[in-house]
């Protein structure tokens, strides 16, 4: 490769932080101890260190430290949250209520639970991508036990109404989940303060090392309980047994102390370069359209149809210099498109045009203005060769066309 | 996933990118995939009254890499061959020959029904018998 790969998938995942890379090295070899191992100093030290960990982490979410639960990742604490939260209160009641453009670990969880005799009612988005608050208070019967309800949207960085979806739920007495995984760590996110119980959220998606995560359960006015998934010990209160991942915990919580020291700061950063990208390519690229809501959006997310113009193809078109994520089918086996972005109201045609890029803390200025080039002549080599931009160009109505589905 | 460097080549330089006059008599013009699905295909063929050999070749594509790849192939391989020759290709001649992947064959598939739409385009104009059958797949 010989110039530096401009990454721009942060939202895929985040490098880890060289500082946080630094306090878990001692942790492999010199500090080998198992955190349950409680009769012998290197199971102190590990002990010890987890502990710091856990409060780092709980001080960036601002809860108490008995309140975090380590897993391997998100994912993982999507599916203890809702499948331990429906067995744990099936006397109450059977229903689950969540959103089209979750991400699959809560889809799919969900999905497990209708199976188990659950029901799961999904609320649709409006074009910005935001849940209508009054159809989600309709949805709520008395056997709703759970709401599921992202913090930010992993592809667009939409921002739900956290606070106003926290006080419907507390106004009729059921749990509030929240997939957190987009939005911890990069703004402000303070479970307790909005009403959420239940919070999944990863160490790997800001700047810590892949392979483990958190899920906060609030312990007090409710005291929460989830049915633990994985037994065998009765690690991390009974609720996710296995021996602790202490180097990554250790990253993990080294990332979260260094997030609430900076994060401020770059979120300001990485929306004035975000901005600068999204106008920079607004301008330069006419029948381009930024998805989702640009008011209640994570700092340093844009996700842009480039009308006409296939995204996979597009990406290939500069994917050996620039990084980043398509809603386009064919990056899936799938052969859809962007489930999330067909849900906020875009036809399929646009979901195949689009391109998230995903800023972070290693972004300069010099990779906006080299992607915003690349990504520009990119468009335009395929418009060149695409023929629907032809007929569209020609002033063909291409709706009227009747194209051979296959 | 990584690509072979002859459907990377097709990619990056394609091959008789452009646009022949469909209203032509000589011309056959085939339309296939929709924007829903990711891909079009547009491909012309213009034939030699005389000789009826295809003289030319011409495409358009929106889609993945390896659709574009596809349909640039079949222009290259459209040329000099007469109209019996060019109902020969097979789908999975292009996928051998660029190596596409499993999840990619369509891409093939749809540039198979391009040729065959262009000839059965041309076939009708000229009140020949259509031996094309577009979507036999």
């Amino acid at each position: 490769m010989g110039q530096r790969l401009i990454y721009l998938d942060n939202n895929a995942t985040t490098p880890t932080d060289p500082r946080a890379v630094e306090a878990m090295i001692p942790y492999f070899h010199e500090m080998p101890g198992n955190a349950a191992s409680r009769n012998h100093p290197a199971g102190w030290a590990a002990e010890g260190a987890v502990d710091t960990a856990r409060d780092q982490i709980a001080d960036l979410i601002n809860v108490d430290s008995r309140e975090i639960i380590f897993t391997s990742g998100a994912t993982e604490s999507d599916n203890l949250a809702i499948k331990g939260v429906f067995e744990m209160y099936a006397r109450k009641g059977n229903h689950i209520i969540t959103a089209t453009t979750e991400h699959k670990a809560v889809l799919d969880a969900c999905k497990k639970v209708e199976k188990k005799g659950g029901q799961v009612t999904y609320l649709p988005v409006n074009d910005k991508g935001l849940i209508n608050l009054e159809e989600l208070e309709a949805a709520i019967t008395d056997k709703t036990i759970l709401v599921s309800i992202m913090w930010a949207n992993n592809e667009t960085g939409v921002i739900q109404p956290m606070k106003e979806i926290g006080e419907i739920c507390a106004r009729h007495g059921v749990l509030f989940m929240s997939d957190a995984t987009q939005a911890v760590g990069k703004i402000p996110v303070d479970p307790k303060e909005v009403g959420v119980h239940l919070m999944a959220f990863t160490s790997h998606k800001m700047y810590g090392p892949k392979g483990v995560g958190a899920l906060f359960v609030n312990r007090k006015n409710p005291r929460v309980k989830v049915t633990s998934q994985m037994d065998g010990g009765g690690h991390e209160r009974g609720m996710r047994s296995g021996t602790l991942n202490v180097p990554g915990i250790v990253g993990f919580g080294k990332a979260a102390a260094i997030a609430k020291e900076e994060m401020h700061d770059e979120a300001i950063r990485l929306a004035g370069l975000r901005d600068r990208l999204q106008k920079g390519l607004m301008e330069i690229l006419e029948e381009s359209y930024v998805n989702g809501s640009q008011e209640h959006r994570m700092p340093h997310v844009t996700n842009i149809s480039f009308k006409h113009v296939e995204g996979e193809g597009l990406m290939m078109t500069f994917n050996q210099n620039i990084a980043l994520s398509s809603g386009s089918a064919c990056t899936s086996a799938s052969l859809e498109p962007s489930y999330v972005l067909v849900a906020l109201g875009l036809g399929d045609d646009l979901a195949h045009s689009s391109l998230r890029f995903s800023l972070g803390r290693f972004t300069t200025e010099e990779d906006i203005d080299a992607t915003i080039e690349q990504v520009a002549e990119g468009v335009n080599h395929m418009r060149d060769l695409s023929p629907i931009w032809e007929m569209y160009k020609e002033g063909v109505d291409i709706d009227a066309i009747e194209w051979s589905e296959h | 996933m990584a690509y072979s460097d002859k459907l990377l080549d097709h990619f990056k330089n394609p091959r008789n990118v452009g646009t022949l006059d469909k209203n032509s008599a000589t011309v056959g013009t085939g339309l296939v995939g929709a924007p829903e699905c990711g891909d079009v295909m547009r491909l012309q063929i213009e034939v030699d009254p005389i000789t009826k050999k295809i003289t030319e070749a011409k495409f358009k594509t929106f889609g993945c890499g390896s659709a574009i790849a596809s349909s640039s192939l079949a222009t290259e391989w459209l040329k000099g061959k007469s109209v019996d020759e060019a109902l020969a290709i097979d789908n999975m001649a292009i996928v051998e020959e660029l190596a596409l992947p499993p999840v990619k064959i369509h891409c093939s598939v749809l540039a198979e029904d391009a040729i065959k739409g262009a000839i059965k385009d041309y076939q009708e104009k000229n009140g020949l018998e259509v031996t094309a059958t577009v979507g036999a797949h």
